[in-house]
């Protein structure tokens, strides 16, 4: 038997995200082949594990805090990875959803987005007019978080999304055990 | 502009060759050398505000863009040093107002962006996001202006008043409050017009200054600073 070294272990969640980072991770196309060869996926909607099974050497995290599920996740995955990283610019500084932190001419902007868009908003059918309050659902913040201001973030990836090349770049520096270095030509925040 | 170069000093060792009154800046532009600069561009007043250009003279730091060139001075421009002061500036700039690439008309030809691309700024910083709440005006038929976005910089004062006469741009508000703000209710209400030089578009290096109806004429990832890196037509220049 070959004295192959052990796998390092990978986890991936998008939080207040649009996946995008995700679907630019899966852009890699065959290099995942050689991605698998010395790292295998934990906890990530990729394989749809919802807990982590073993302590996970890299941590991606799509997508900033707006609610409190997305606080619990990034700190259990801030628990279990060695290495944190924030893809994207919503896990970096907000990105999209951040715009509702400030609203012009307003001062409760949290309470305006969603009269926006529950009941006052030009194409809303909702013959209730309530806003959504199951208790099911994940109770939201006041404004919306990047993951640096929630837990320690130990790389950050920008891009909207990352490209392939930059993630591919990137990850197998991380699994490596090298610093990232990001080339110069590949930084693009949108 | 055609007096002799009678004045060297070095920036990081090389020789670089001025005429008396010439700031570092501009001799340093002549001989191929570029400092990273936003509040500074051609054809304006230098202002010296954004601080972008920062070296260090003789061991002092000082803004390029104002500084004058002098015999035999020191200048170090691309040390460590200098540049983690630069990252921190532009870094500030991004963390003061609500500057969101994505959705930014602006995205590939803003020089705030590129001035971080070519800064490689990529990595967790020390600021905090400040979030500010700023007015969006939208009421002229050419032009808008989103100041989440403004950095201060001044072109579009300087601009105003210098070129185009008018005066439409102006500073209020001090300190940390201080911004730009247009002599009247809002822009409709002002004299500017689409074919001013304060609207033109290499005057306002970020999206605040938005010509309406061209935003998009050139798509995301093949503007300027998608296809290179700021600064790099100045480092192009002869170099002899």
């Amino acid at each position: 038997m070959t004295d192959t070294p052990p796998k390092k272990r990978i986890a991936t969640t998008s939080l207040a995200g649009c996946f995008g980072c995700h679907m630019s991770l899966l852009d890699i196309d065959e290099r995942i082949l050689e991605l698998v060869k010395i790292a295998e996926f934990d906890r990530s909607p990729f394989n749809d594990l919802k807990k982590f099974t073993a302590r996970c050497d890299v941590g991606l995290v799509e997508g900033g805090c707006c609610n409190e599920e997305n606080v619990h996740v990034l700190q259990e995955f801030r628990q279990n990875c060695d290495v944190l990283v924030a893809v994207g610019q919503c896990a970096i500084m907000g990105g999209l959803p951040v715009m509702r932190n400030a609203i012009m001419h307003s001062d409760d902007p949290l309470k305006d987005c969603f009269d926006e868009a529950y009941i006052s908003g030009p194409y809303t059918q909702n013959l209730k007019h309530q806003i959504p309050n199951d208790p099911a659902l994940p109770l939201i913040l006041d404004s919306v978080y990047a993951c640096s201001e929630v837990v320690k973030i130990d790389y950050q990836i920008p891009g909207c999304p990352p490209s392939a090349d930059m993630l591919w770049q990137t990850l197998t520096a991380l699994l490596a055990g090298e610093p990232e270095n990001l080339p110069r030509e590949l930084i693009k925040y949108d | 502009m055609s007096t002799a170069k009678t004045l060297t000093f070095t920036i990081d060792g090389k020789t670089i060759q001025a005429a008396p009154g010439q700031t570092i800046m501009q001799a340093a532009d002549e001989a191929g050398f570029y400092i990273p600069r936003l509040c500074d561009i051609e054809g304006l007043r230098h202002q010296g505000s954004c601080r972008v250009c920062t070296v260090k003279v003789n061991g002092r730091t000082t803004s390029s863009c104002t500084q004058p060139a002098e015999q035999d001075q020191i200048v170090e421009s691309e040390t460590e040093e200098v540049l983690n002061l630069r990252r921190d500036l532009v870094r500030m700039l991004f963390h003061e107002g609500n500057h969101l690439c994505p959705i930014c008309e602006a995205s590939g030809n803003c020089e705030l962006q590129a001035m971080a691309y070519r800064l490689n700024i990529t990595q967790p910083t020390k600021f905090p996001y400040q979030q500010p709440v700023r007015s969006l005006d939208a009421s002229h038929p050419d032009i808008a202006l989103d100041t989440n976005r403004c950095i201060r910089c001044g072109r579009c004062i300087r601009a105003s008043q210098d070129v185009d006469g008018k005066g439409v741009f102006g500073y209020v508000g001090r300190g940390v409050h201080r911004s730009v703000g247009v002599n009247g209710d809002n822009l409709a209400d002002t004299n500017v017009d689409i074919t001013d030089k304060a609207i033109a578009p290499e005057t306002c290096p970020v999206g605040c200054i938005i010509r309406k109806g061209v935003g998009f004429t050139v798509p995301i990832g093949e503007r300027e600073f998608d296809l290179m890196i700021i600064g790099a037509d100045i480092e192009g220049k002869s170099d002899d």
